[in-house]
């Protein structure tokens, strides 16, 4: 089974991220960028399906400006066969590249390359909509399991997958091919080896673009401008447990 | 304009996510619907009928809805959409998996986490884990988007009733390509994480699911529900569905007690903008103290059993 691993390129997660000063978008210049941690999540798990002998060929693509190679590189040191950029100017972070333009596509990429299935992330860090993978599969007409906490392949046709639901855990038994979004809790992503990098520098990488694919950028949301969040400042500190319950009854009246 | 509101429920209640969302509807001008959507829901129907602010419950009820399957769901709720102007689901593990269905369906850009409505088509909604807040204003001709409860109050449960009209459920195709195999949930007594007046989050620094109890019994004393870092999930002190920050819950209680957690931007998404925050760490350059109203720098083993002891 051929497997498609959409990854995306996001602003290191241990960044503390700066406004513009015009507001108009998040400074990127000089910021460490990496793959986005649930898509790491996405790869390793396809990686395993590989080693298991369930999956035979993973196909990474990603949408971005021509650094956005560096992220498939970095699935192909862990274990992806091969990558699919689709270049664009246009930012991917806010006010540009939409979760839905993101769906179609992947739509149109599958058409070409016909995976069984589709593992991706269940949110990206910088833009936390949380849409693209349920989006994809609607357009698709596929079945969808999001927040995907445990993935049983059972065969070409079918799936078992165990979901995060707010109450707890939830299983789905679905059919293939499908979209699957993946939670933290799926695998601990592993490392790539300095001579699997090098080796990945040979792995073939196409490069397309979102005319190539008959795919619209212009974004349905006007980022307006961007606001700083409330600060809240730090309080005080106390010297004794008899102290903190005085200050929550009679300051904070909390308790 | 009319606002169609998509309500989450269990076999036997409506979600308090869902009474957030009703009065985020009715910051917006228009009617505010009410879609309840299950299989023999009548009580539930009944129960939206009263919450303060609906015009109308549409009522969905269907053996092919009994686990609300967003494969069998999303056609019934874009075919209604049309209806209306905006709709608006909670921003739970439920809605984030549903509505952007919709969204694929209608071609429609959905808007994730709305915590403020500034005008009928401009919102305003967190990035980078809460690190900006993006404006942000829609072209869209039907406003799909998924509200955080924590950004609006609850809706009372003392208007109506309002009338109950039982929806057209015949698109629901059979969609044989997901099936329900089982559902796991957490039991527990006290009340549910983001709906909580004080939370008590332990972290790491707890050290193992058995020293869990000291936070079980500060909580118990307090009325309060129980949370945890990614850190003490993923050590498995305790199950995933107890997580707070970017990736799990978001909570905002009148006071929020961060125990043993260092305080790390993901942590930090999901609880700042609780009323007070407390912190017992002790690692006294802990970042949790930065945005901690009062810091104990303390051995959380001593401190948290004196505090629960004394209060």
């Amino acid at each position: 089974m051929k497997v498609l691993i959409p990854v995306k390129r996001v602003v290191d997660y241990n960044v503390k991220i700066r406004i513009k000063s015009d507001k108009s978008g998040i400074e990127l210049n000089n910021v460490k960028m990496s793959m986005n941690p649930f898509d790491e999540i996405a790869v390793e798990e396809a990686v395993r399906l590989k080693e298991k002998g369930i999956v035979s060929e993973i196909v990474v693509v990603s949408i971005g400006p021509d650094k956005a190679q560096d992220v498939i590189r970095t699935a192909m040191a862990v274990g992806a066969d091969r990558g699919i950029l689709v270049k664009t100017d246009v930012p991917t972070d806010l006010g540009g590249v939409e979760p839905l333009a993101v769906a179609k596509t992947l739509k149109a990429i599958i058409d070409k390359e016909q995976p069984g299935l589709v593992i991706m992330g269940k949110q990206s860090i910088d833009d936390d909509s949380n849409q693209t993978g349920q989006m994809l599969a609607a357009i698709m007409g596929w079945p969808q399991a999001t927040f995907a906490s445990e993935i049983i392949i059972d065969s070409e046709i079918s799936a078992h997958v165990t979901r995060e639901i707010d109450g707890g855990l939830e299983t789905l038994q679905i059919s293939l091919p499908a979209v699957m979004t993946v939670d933290l809790r799926l695998n601990e992503p592993r490392y790539a080896a300095l001579p699997n990098i090098m080796k990945a520098k040979q792995k073939p990488m196409e490069t397309l673009s979102a005319e190539d694919l008959g795919v619209d950028y212009s974004p349905r949301l006007k980022l307006v401008s961007l606001e700083e969040p409330p600060v809240r400042s730090a309080g005080i500190k106390v010297e004794s447990v008899d102290a903190l319950i005085d200050k929550l009854k009679n300051e904070a009246k909390v308790i | 304009m009319a606002i169609l509101v998509i309500s989450e429920h269990s076999a036997d209640q409506i979600k308090s996510s869902t009474l957030n969302c009703v009065t985020a509807a009715l910051k917006l001008s228009g009617d505010v619907d009410l879609l309840v959507a299950g299989s023999f829901l009548s009580g539930i129907a009944q129960q939206a009928s009263q919450i303060s602010g609906v015009s109308k419950v549409i009522a969905l009820d269907s053996p092919s809805l009994i686990h609300q399957l967003p494969e069998v769901l999303a056609p019934l709720i874009a075919s209604l959409a049309k209806n209306y102007t905006h709709v608006l689901a909670p921003a739970t593990n439920f809605g984030k998996n549903l509505l952007p269905r919709v969204a694929g369906l209608l071609d429609v850009q959905q808007i994730s986490d709305v915590i403020e409505i500034v005008s009928e088509d401009t919102f305003k909604r967190p990035v980078y884990a809460g690190n900006a807040i993006a404006i942000v204003t829609s072209s869209d001709a039907i406003k799909l988007m998924t509200i955080r409860a924590t950004s609006f109050d609850p809706a009372q449960v003392s208007g109506g009733p309002a009338p109950i009209e039982q929806g057209d459920h015949s698109p629901a195709q059979e969609f044989t390509g997901t099936k329900f195999i089982k559902e796991e949930l957490t039991k527990s007594e006290r009340p549910e994480l983001p709906a909580a007046k004080i939370v008590v989050s332990g972290g790491r620094g707890v050290g193992s699911g058995e020293n869990f109890s000291i936070i079980y019994g500060l909580a118990d004393k307090l009325g309060a529900a129980v949370g945890a870092s990614r850190a003490a999930v993923d050590a498995g002190y305790v199950s995933n569905d107890y997580q707070v920050g970017q990736t799990g819950k978001i909570v905002a209680p009148q006071l929020y007690i961060a125990v043993g957690i260092s305080g790390a931007i993901q942590h930090l998404a999901g609880m700042k903008d609780s009323k007070v925050i407390v912190a017992i760490n002790k690692d006294p350059d802990a970042p949790i103290f930065q945005v901690a109203d009062y810091g104990l720098v303390a051995d959380l083993f001593e401190a948290v059993p004196e505090l629960t002891e004394k209060l």
